[in-house]
């Protein structure tokens, strides 16, 4: 059997990416990162995902997977003798599935309006959904838990990378507005979460450091400004 | 004790009707809940509090939201007749094309169905370029997954019915036989389809229901 050729189009700053990279770091995978370079699209890229020409675009011997869900799901069915990603029950695969969605149609939107929100008015006016949404998250963290660290229980799961990978950029948020969205307060068993994941093994290497995310995110609200050739 | 399935949805919801399928094609006995959702029960919003929409599959007492999500769970759970291929490859090919259907095939129809008639040639090329990619996918195939019906004719089911409709409304041909021969031959195939064809939705209540619809959307976005 050819060995597994595995590479990843990515690029440091996307929680999408860091989404394929935590899930490949689980099951120990070894993997070719292809940088794509900021405000270009590289040829491989433009072949692979010709559909949407985003990434991640995770190629496995030579077949491109496209979507970082739909990656983390193949990586865990590809590599089904590492530890399992999702969980087994159907009803809780579901769960998973639900909150993932949720997260990448509403909540990540959501943060993102808090960047872009103009005056305090429309700033106080985004941060509400975030905070309604983490609320859900956090109810959502004690049932699926069940007392352990994750929401996989006592390992990272799906959920955990779903949400996980946002982590980043909740913080460079939370930074340049002056606000806390994932509070020790309010959202005790998130904050307590949020450490857990970010220091595990799997994940510490992928997540980017806030200051330095931060330092991206100014470089990213200034081409956004004043888009160049 | 006997399996207990509901499945809350409305008459119309062409995310709904993926669970009839399903569950059709499984040969899952179910109990039916039409939901008015101007009006909505306290059933449906207890099982889905996040979105409160349809449909919503409630197993044993347990709620499953989002129609791809439901139809995952039902493959999960009961595995007689497949619906997603077993090949971890073609199923994240699956998952990958369900959410083009809604996130970009599904926005471009509507966008051309709800756009001012100067916007319309634009929006017709989107949707018509959106449509050519599932042309693509449908060479050499009677279905999506070959022979049989699998998950995304399920997901991609809402074109065999919304299409035609959509073009009836605006008197335009969107998906013609020689433009988009797989996608018409698709189209046919599954309309007829004896696990299909009885659970469409009454033809002449769906055109009332989206001509109202359209004709809303285009007078509150009246150009200035």
């Amino acid at each position: 059997m050819a060995k597994d050729d595995v590479k990843l189009i990515g690029a440091w700053p996307s929680p999408f990416v860091n989404r394929a990279q935590i899930a490949l770091n689980i099951k120990s995978v070894k993997y070719e990162f292809l940088e794509e370079k900021f405000g270009s699209k590289s040829e491989l890229l433009l072949k692979s995902n010709p559909v949407h020409k985003k990434i991640p675009v995770m190629i496995h011997n030579d077949q491109p997977i496209c979507e970082s869900l739909v990656i983390v799901e193949y990586i865990d069915e590809v590599w089904s003798s590492g530890p399992s990603i999702l969980p087994s029950d159907p009803y809780d695969r579901a769960t998973g599935r639900f909150w993932a969605a949720y997260i990448d149609d509403k909540l990540f939107p959501a943060i993102r309006g808090i960047g872009t929100a103009d005056g305090e008015e429309a700033k106080k006016a985004a941060i509400e959904p975030v905070i309604e949404g983490l609320a859900y998250l956090e109810e959502e963290f004690i049932k699926s838990s069940k007392g352990k660290n994750f929401f996989g229980g006592d390992k990272i799961g799906y959920l955990d990378i779903a949400f996980g990978s946002f982590l980043g950029w909740i913080r460079v948020t939370e930074k340049m507005n002056s606000v806390k969205l994932i509070d020790e307060s309010k959202t005790p068993n998130l904050f307590k979460w949020a450490e857990k994941f970010c220091a595990d093994n799997s994940v510490k290497d992928v997540i980017p450091d806030t200051d330095k995310l931060s330092e991206f995110a100014k470089v990213l609200m200034a081409k956004l400004r004043n888009p160049q050739n | 004790m006997a399996e207990e399935v509901k499945l809350f949805r409305t008459w119309s919801s062409r995310y709904s009707l993926r669970i009839v399928w399903a569950l059709k094609l499984k040969g899952i006995e179910y109990e039916t809940i039409f939901e008015d959702l101007t009006n909505k029960s306290p059933s449906l919003l207890q099982y889905n509090p996040i979105h409160g929409k349809v449909p919503v599959l409630v197993h044993d007492g347990k709620p499953v939201c989002e129609s791809l999500v439901i139809l995952e769970y039902v493959d999960d759970t009961w595995k007689h007749n497949p619906l997603l291929p077993q090949d971890p490859y073609e199923k994240s090919m699956a998952r990958f094309w369900a959410n083009f259907g809604d996130d970009k095939l599904m926005k471009s129809i509507w966008q051309l169905f709800i756009a001012h008639e100067k916007d319309q040639d634009v929006a017709a090329v989107a949707a018509l370029e959106n449509l050519k990619i599932v042309e693509e996918q449908l060479k050499g195939k009677k279905f999506f997954h070959g022979e049989t019906i699998g998950y995304l004719d399920l997901a991609f089911g809402w074109i065999a019915n919304l299409v035609s409709i959509i073009e009836e409304i605006m008197s335009l041909k969107l998906v013609d036989g020689e433009r988009f021969p797989h996608l018409s031959s698709w189209i046919q195939n599954f309309m007829d389809a004896p696990v299909i064809r009885d659970c469409w939705p009454p033809r002449d209540k769906m055109i009332i229901k989206y001509q109202v619809g359209r004709e809303k959307h285009l007078a509150a976005a009246t150009p200035k």
